[in-house]
């Protein structure tokens, strides 16, 4: 059944350099070879190469991404499809995923990030469910290096360009500067949507004759080997690699979300999927794949953009707004009558056969035929070397003295890159339309109400790099844990994440150790805190000149909140209320913000994770804010009490006065600035009730002082008043954004 | 009460307003595709926010070539209430309903948070729910919010009580500082003539529900049930 497929159209040689810049290894060639029988000719050397690429082939974190726990009563698909469900109750499911868009968006900051929210939007819709809340967790280089004020303005630019015109509310998310990122900056991307439990959209391609449809926008020549891009590392000649960032077109996507979802009231839909990283290529071979049948496709069929494309730019060009679908047989006219409705292009471009091969035609001739499931499934997976990163020693309060005051730290700390107020970006994010939005970015939690109804949805995201530098066990362990945590402290019952691994080079043993760690820290949270991986994404090669980023496991958690009058916000409420403090202190200073920032320090191990108490001062927090006993809860995390009362303060209007406990013998600015776990600041009217429920848990609560006032307060260490806070807080990044920058171009 | 939410190809605030018409009107409003040619009868014409043909011409400048846009001109000329808000304040600006321009934010940037609005007429069925000199909360949203006119059309509006809004500080000053996008004279809704058409740059639909953080904006469509029942 297999012939040697007509290379007329594209009859270039295949040299050892012609592989070798396709990105495939020696012995990935030798396997190609094995699978085929043959030499391939250049389409299908293209094919092999982005398929096999490590941006879709995941070829060496296949092995570790195994060991996550991926499985919970609530979870109707895990990782694998185009994104993960959870059942979130009342015949309702959440669809999510978070990806990355780190190589491009350094080339071309506006349209790498726009494109990469324009991807996530479709591998949330695909399935079925409208997108309701968008989410990104961006980093950027040292704000001192002169390419990050343009990066900055870019990829926000790019982020709300794209989000704003689909009418996609943007709730949350997070942004940390770090040098390691100077030549790589981090732009990951997450999608929450909505569907019905029981109308969700697989890729799997079934039923032989079946018509394959192509439905959006044309295909260019843009963004042609974008896969192969983003599985290397960066070097001078980085900008020649402009031309392979794709163009976002924001207003045909909203059209192709509205069209996907008419056609998909109805019943005409078998398989449908996006295309996204390698194209038309990667999308039909999944489909097939994942169906167990062949395809048989006319690239003559293929809408395009300008004539004379080969087959090789077809197959491989990474254009936006496009789709696959697989429809029931005699259903295209009706398919047909919805997109040309909504003015895109819709074309039958082939049928699905049992041959369990790709055969594709041009001009009548065939131009490339390869067996679907040796490309898809038997990609090389490899177990690279990897070397534990060596443990960092602990780093107590009592071993580094404050060089300045207390009061001076908190200040500059709620001033800096990593703690300021980020408003600067999410006010150019459109994050109220759709009407559902009950909490606004900058909180614990963005929350989403199910839309005509009573019912929330709770989205983070998080990660601490320096943690997970310092012991990528415990920061994968703890940026599980911070996202479950900040769930928590919104009212909501956390449910299911999803990861965006951010890492250097794979092929440096000391790089693979830290994925390996981050990856059974975060399988170990997962575990304890029943919060399971649904999806996610990997991205290697985060590096330039063999510099790596720090590793980044950045993690999307998703929660339900049942009652939106019982949902909590840091906010302090009312003068005289009770401020609690959930979670034992020990003064530890390692790898936290206060090192950093005001030791300009950056070593010791990071707070140690118990994820028994965690899980247990969670779940009572949970309970009390059920109990409606609460009217403010946050969660602690970068920075320690000192900055999270800070941020009750300054978003409540309303001061604290605080005593600081005798806490055996823990420094001030060790009980103020330790980042220990586990940790929630409450307000209660009356904390009676709280101290019982806590004594009988068996749960660490500490009565630490009152909402009064307008001046923050802390036994003899701080007071300042809520009104300088706040200008501390607000000032740093419009003024650092504002400040002139020649390299600024706009986009 | 009939209502008819007017639907383009990429607007994208038309389903947040039809939740506000509802809550107001007791019943959905009709959604019409911009195709249509023939509008029914109506006692109110919202266009809505968005990013119509995705803006990517001036904004609002190809969907005020849309068939169904002739319809909702003949409408307000007969004195039909039509609402324009934000994309559609743009879109009625470019169907020459009312006068003026709106340009690119003097920040250049998009801007989305809640702005402080001065109510500066209640003598039209949008704001006549509220006082003159009621300070309201409610958000903007736009890239494109920054109204221009020359001094002789800022003149005649002022002269004719066409300015319905304006943005301003907690004590409903007129500031620098309080305008978001450089509108002149802090401009930020204007009527017609006849005061049957209203465009604004901000979302009252937004701000129609206390657990989304407020309802300043609940009045106008109460407003508008009210005078439309009238």
């Amino acid at each position: 059944m297999s012939g040697q497929a007509t290379q007329t159209a594209t009859p270039a040689e295949i040299t050892p350099e012609l592989v070798a810049s396709h990105g495939l290894s020696e012995d990935e060639y030798a396997r190609v070879l094995e699978i085929l029988g043959r030499e391939p000719n250049l389409t299908e050397l293209g094919i092999f190469s982005v398929m096999w690429s490590e941006h879709c082939s995941y070829k060496s974190s296949k092995k570790w991404l195994k060991t996550l726990p991926t499985e919970a009563p609530w979870v109707i698909c895990g990782p694998g499809e185009n994104a993960g469900i959870i059942d979130i109750g009342e015949g309702l499911a959440a669809v999510f995923k978070m990806e990355s868009h780190n190589h491009p968006s350094f080339i071309e900051p506006y349209q790498g990030a726009a494109t990469g929210v324009g991807g996530i939007l479709r591998d949330v819709f695909t399935m079925g469910a409208r997108p309701v809340a968008n989410l990104n967790a961006l980093r950027f280089g040292a704000p001192d290096h002169p390419k990050t004020r343009h990066l900055v303005a870019g990829v926000v630019a790019g982020i709300g360009g794209y989000g704003n015109c689909m009418g996609i509310p943007t709730v949350g998310g997070e942004c940390q500067f770090d040098p390691s990122y100077n030549g790589n900056i981090l732009v990951n991307a997450m999608t929450v949507g909505l569907a019905d439990r029981d109308r969700i959209f697989y890729s799997a391609a079934t039923g032989v004759g079946n018509p394959v449809v192509y439905v959006g926008s044309k295909t260019g020549r843009d963004g042609i080997h974008g896969a192969t891009m983003a599985s290397a590392e960066f070097d001078e000649e980085t900008d020649a690699k402009r031309p392979t960032v794709q163009v976002g077109d924001p207003f045909t996507e909203k059209l192709l979300l509205e069209a996907c979802l008419e056609l998909m009231a109805g019943d005409a839909i078998i398989a449908i999927q996006d295309m996204g990283a390698a194209g038309l290529t990667c999308s039909t071979f999944e489909m097939a794949d994942k169906g167990g049948t062949g395809i048989e496709m006319d690239l003559d069929q293929v809408p395009i953009r300008e004539p004379g494309m080969s087959a090789y730019e077809i197959m491989l060009s990474e254009s936006q707004e496009r789709m696959v679908m697989v429809l029931k047989p005699g259903r295209e006219d009706e398919a047909r009558a919805v997109f040309e409705k909504w003015e895109l292009d819709f074309s039958v471009v082939g049928h699905l056969t049992d041959s369990g091969r790709m055969v594709l035609k041009q001009g009548g001739a065939v131009v490339a035929d390869l067996p679907i499931a040796p490309l898809a499934e038997a990609s090389p997976e490899y177990d690279r070397p990897w070397q534990p990163t060596p443990k960092p020693e602990p780093l107590a309060a009592a071993d580094i003295d404050s060089p300045i005051t207390d009061n001076e730290a908190l200040l500059r700390l709620l001033a800096s890159p990593e703690l300021c107020a980020k408003s600067w970006i999410w006010e150019q994010y459109d994050h109220m339309v759709m009407g559902d939005t009950v909490e606004r970015p900058g909180g614990d939690a963005g929350v989403v109400r199910i839309h005509g109804s009573n019912r929330g949805l709770a989205v983070t995201s998080d990660c601490s790099p320096r943690y997970c530098y310092a012991d990528p066990r415990i920061g994968g362990a703890q940026a599980v844990a911070e996202a479950w945590r900040n769930l928590t402290a919104a009212g909501a019952r956390p449910l299911a994440i999803t990861d965006c691994m951010n890492f250097g080079n794979p092929e440096r043993p000391e790089i693979m150790g830290q994925f390996v760690g981050c990856i059974e820290g975060m399988g170990a949270a997962c575990r304890a805190l029943d919060f399971p991986v649904v999806s996610g994404n990997v991205s290697f090669y985060n590096e330039t000149n063999g510099e790596g980023i720090l590793p980044t496991p950045a993690i999307g958690g998703v929660g339900v909140i049942d009652d939106l009058s019982r949902r909590m916000t840091p906010s302090f409420k009312a003068a005289g209320e009770a401020i609690l403090l959930v979670g034992d202190t020990t003064g530890h200073l390692g790898a936290t913000a206060w090192l950093r920032e005001i030791a300009n320090r950056r070593d010791g191990a990071p707070p140690a994770m118990d994820l028994e108490t965690e899980r247990g001062n969670g779940d009572f927090t949970r309970g009390l804010i059920e109990e409606g006993l609460v009217t403010a809860c946050h969660d602690v995390a970068s920075g320690g009490i000192a900055v999270a009362l800070a941020e009750m303060a300054i978003s409540g209007g309303l001061g604290a006065t605080i005593s600081m406990p005798e806490n055996g013998g823990i420094p001030a600015h060790g009980w103020l600035f330790a980042e220990d776990q586990g940790r929630y600041l409450l307000t209660a009217p009356d904390p009676d009730p709280v101290m019982a429920s806590a004594q009988k848990a068996g749960i660490a609560v500490t009565h630490m002082g009152e909402t009064a006032g307008d001046l923050l307060t802390v036994g003899d260490s701080i007071a300042i008043s809520v009104a300088e806070l706040e200008r501390a807080h607000q000032s740093w990044l419009p003024e650092f954004m504002a400040a002139p920058d020649e390299n600024l171009d706009e986009t | 009460m009939k209502a008819a939410v007017i639907v383009f190809p990429g607007s994208n605030c038309d389903r947040d307003v039809a939740v506000a018409l509802e809550q107001s009107m007791g019943h959905a409003p009709d959604m019409v595709w911009h195709r249509d040619t023939h509008l029914g009868a109506y006692d109110l014409i919202v266009v809505p926010g968005g990013f119509s043909y995705g803006d990517y011409l001036r904004s609002g400048a190809i969907a005020a070539h849309s068939p169904v846009m002739r319809e909702v001109a003949g409408r307000a000329k007969d004195g039909t209430p039509v609402l324009g808000i934000c994309n559609g304040f743009q879109i009625l600006i470019e169907t020459g309903l009312l006068p003026g321009a709106l340009m690119r934010n003097a920040s250049l940037k998009f801007i989305c948070r809640d702005v402080l609005l001065r109510v500066e007429t209640s003598t039209s069925p949008f704001t006549g729910a509220y006082d003159k000199g009621d300070v309201l909360r409610i958000p903007i949203a736009h890239h494109d919010g920054n109204y221009f006119a020359d001094d002789a059309t800022l003149d005649r509006l002022e002269s004719e009580d066409r300015v319905a809004l304006r943005y301003c500080d907690q004590q409903g000053k007129l500031t620098p500082e309080a305008n978001p996008n450089g509108s002149a004279r802090s401009i930020a809704g204007i009527l017609n003539e006849g005061r049957n058409v209203l465009g604004l740059m901000p979302h009252p639909e937004r701000l129609a529900d206390a657990l989304l953080g407020g309802n300043d904006g609940r009045a106008m469509f109460d407003g508008l049930v009210e005078a439309c029942a009238a």
